[in-house]
């Protein structure tokens, strides 16, 4: 076991190396011009030469690179607005735009971007279980077609029209749900709650809408095993038949579609955070990506990659413990 | 022909009856066919089905699975149900466990174990019947086990779910049961899980669960269906011995002959939701007075002598949703034409006595089915 997951964490490292030294050479090849982004209009070419020195972009790549990740471990020397600033480990360089260390304006902008995720993830999983076991238990009935279509419905709206419709009108109708605005936990962790309300509320239901539709089937077929006979056979109580064996075992595939929803939402967060005006990481990666800020978006790849392959890592190891077949000796 | 399969018994009677039974259940050396047939002992029945019928409406029609089945089973006794699929043999022992959901499930007659009616009962009093006083072993213990569960924790669960005990006392009692049907190192592999074991071993799994609350009947849903030849001795020969131990009445499903001449009282075959010959098993297997059940023996694969074609009954079984008006059998039945008038299309025999045997039954218009059977289709016999 502990093999196991060493093994997979020595492939994930690899994968990231690998995602990082690709998108490196994607970004930095590419006809840009950081030093033109820096120095602005009507640049002089001394000043232009001076700043595209100190990027080393004269250097070959196989050596930016090298720099690049010599300084995500174990931190380098930045020349920034012509002076030349330590940056510590792990230094993902500096802002071109904002001339601050690209570090500083991630850790920002990922409280936000957990926020949203996670406390929109638990709205979804609720609500879609929850209602997708209900429809299960009555399958073919009224009921159950009426979920059905309700979640085809949600699922066919894209998703940046529920969230802009709601944006306008749910604060207007329901005067108990503020304006989405970001306040840190840490801040005031009632005006963080209450900041978050809406985008969680409109995320929770249309995402909730998928996993009901994965939460029913994947119950309907664990109600039908053979096992739930049995267990009924001997007797326990109708609700423990269902949330104890039936569910049990419609959790498993679940939790694969689940990690990485999650890891998709930490790097798509884009919609939610411009509709509702929160400073988050997908706003910042596109604000990057506005103005050529090649380290922000760089350090936006780099997230996203190790999200998904963290993610990915984090389902493989939840598997060997929900299905005790997989266990690995 | 309810008068003679089986009649409601009252409560009373069978209150006395469980204790009295196991005492006056004859040494293994008695042979099979010296037995009494379960339904002479009437008095004693603890199991009895009377009149049942068990339909699904579907989208397609009403499927009829069971219709006006009869029988009765006391303590120590083995029944055993045979039948293809489809007969209904599966779907009644489901009844008689309470198992059909009632929302989609259409049940008429009466099923009563233990003097105690089960039909009609609610959901709470069917909970308390199943896997109390009536357990059931499912055909195939690879999908019935839990997988997600160890071994330990399902019996525990169902000792759990009928007795007020301590979560030591039911793992005690867990390994007590599991080292009883034979598994070594009980207390160790308690905390194993289900595909550790392997097809036999999971069988007795199977098995322990089922005793672990004393069961007075016992349903085996072809329990040894999905196992190897050798693995099928030793869990018929387990369940023989444990019946013996406890006392319990068994009710045991299967297509297998070879089985029910093994570990049979008295036999019920069953055709199209139906009882078509009802007795004891040396005379059901010694002298059948049915076409369909002469069409099963001369189905049973010869395992010596010369290589020789399988006899299959021609046909297939009868859709529930239509059954052919008439007897259910006749349109596979090459003993139609022996009937006059065509009568085998046209009206639905009685089960009922045929011979001067008042112990059996049969449900056939043919009327010297005895004196047919040793002229036509002993021969035919491997």
């Amino acid at each position: 076991m502990v093999l196991y997951i060493l093994r997979r964490i020595a492939s994930a490292i690899s994968v990231i190396v690998v995602t990082l030294i690709a998108s490196f050479g994607l970004f930095y090849l590419a006809p840009s011009d950081p030093a033109g982004v820096i120095c602005g209009a009507k640049c002089p070419p001394a000043r232009y030469q001076e700043i595209a020195d100190s990027l080393h972009l004269d250097r070959p790549v196989y050596q930016q690179i090298w720099e690049y990740l010599h300084g995500l471990v174990l931190g380098t020397d930045v020349v920034s607005g012509g002076q030349t600033v330590h940056c510590a480990a792990p230094c993902l360089g500096y802002s071109y735009v904002f001339g601050v260390p690209v570090t500083t304006l991630i850790m920002h902008a990922l409280p936000v971007t957990i926020s949203i995720v996670f406390g929109s993830a638990i709205a979804y999983l609720c609500i879609g279980t929850l209602s997708g076991i209900f429809a299960a238990r009555r399958r073919g009935t009224y009921l159950d077609r009426t979920i059905v279509g309700g979640t085809l419905t949600i699922g066919s709206v894209p998703y940046f029209v529920v969230a802009l419709l709601a944006a306008l009108y749910i604060p207007t109708l329901i005067p108990i749900v503020p304006q989405a605005k970001w306040v840190p936990l840490t801040e005031s962790p009632l005006k963080w709650f209450l900041g978050l309300l809406l985008p969680w509320i409109v995320l929770g239901i249309v995402n909730s809408a998928s996993y009901t539709r994965y939460s029913r089937a994947s119950m309907i077929e664990s109600l039908s095993e053979d096992y739930v006979r049995t267990a009924r056979a001997k007797g326990i109580s109708e609700r423990r038949v269902v949330y104890r064996h039936g569910l049990r075992a419609a959790v498993t595939p679940l939790a694969t579609i689940f990690g990485l929803d999650v890891a998709f939402a930490l790097t798509g967060a884009i919609f939610t955070e411009q509709i509702f005006g929160l400073p988050g990481l997908g706003v910042v990666t596109l604000r990057a990506f506005d103005k050529y800020d090649l380290p922000v978006l760089m350090a936006g790849v780099l997230i996203g990659a190790v999200v998904l392959v963290i993610m990915n890592l984090l389902v493989d190891i939840l598997y060997t413990i929900l299905d005790p077949r997989v266990r690995l000796s | 022909m309810t008068d003679m399969w089986g009649d409601a018994v009252d409560a009373s009677q069978i209150a006395n009856g469980p204790a009295a039974v196991p005492a006056a259940r004859g040494p293994q050396t008695v042979t099979r066919g010296q037995r009494t047939r379960g339904a002479d002992a009437e008095g004693d029945a603890y199991l009895t089905v009377s009149d049942l019928s068990v339909a699904f409406p579907t989208a397609d029609g009403i499927v009829h699975a069971v219709q006006g089945l009869s029988y009765s089973l006391p303590l120590g006794k083995t029944l055993a149900v045979v039948g293809e699929s489809g007969s209904g043999k599966s779907v009644s022992s489901m009844a008689i466990m309470g198992l059909h959901d009632p929302k989609s499930t259409r049940m008429t007659g009466s099923i009563r174990v233990g003097g105690r009616e089960i039909i009609g009962l609610s959901q709470q009093e069917l909970r308390k019947h199943r896997g109390g006083s009536s357990a059931m072993i499912f055909q195939d213990p690879q999908s019935s086990l839990h997988p997600f569960f160890t071994v330990g924790n399902q019996i525990m669960e169902a000792y759990q779910a009928h007795n007020n005990a301590s979560k030591r006392q039911a793992r005690q009692r867990a390994i007590d049961l599991l080292g009883r049907v034979g598994i070594p190192n009980a207390a160790r592999r308690l905390d194993d899980y289900p595909h550790q074991f392997s097809g036999g071993m999971r069988q007795r799994v199977m098995i322990a669960m089922a005793l672990v609350n004393d069961p007075k009947l016992l349903i085996a849903d072809e329990p040894t269906t999905a196992l190897d030849v050798t693995v099928q001795a030793q869990i018929l020969d387990l369940i023989q011995d444990l019946q013996q131990d406890f006392g319990s009445a068994v009710l045991f499903i299967t297509h297998d002959l070879g089985v029910v001449a093994e570990i049979a009282d008295d036999v019920l075959v069953m055709y199209g939701g139906r009882a078509v010959e009802h007795g004891a098993v040396a005379s059901i297997l010694g002298s059948p007075l049915h076409p369909y059940t002469w069409g099963l023996l001369e189905s049973i694969p010869a395992v010596s002598g010369e290589p020789t074609r399988l006899h299959p009954i021609p046909g297939s079984p009868p859709s529930l949703l239509s059954l052919p008006t008439g007897c259910s059998f006749n349109p596979r039945c090459e003993f139609r034409t022996r009937v006059p008038d065509g009568l085998c299309e046209k009206e639905l025999p009685d089960l009922a006595a045929r011979t001067g045997d008042a112990s059996r039954a049969s449900r056939c218009h043919l009327v010297h089915p005895d004196e047919m059977f040793q002229s036509e289709i002993l021969p035919r016999l491997p």
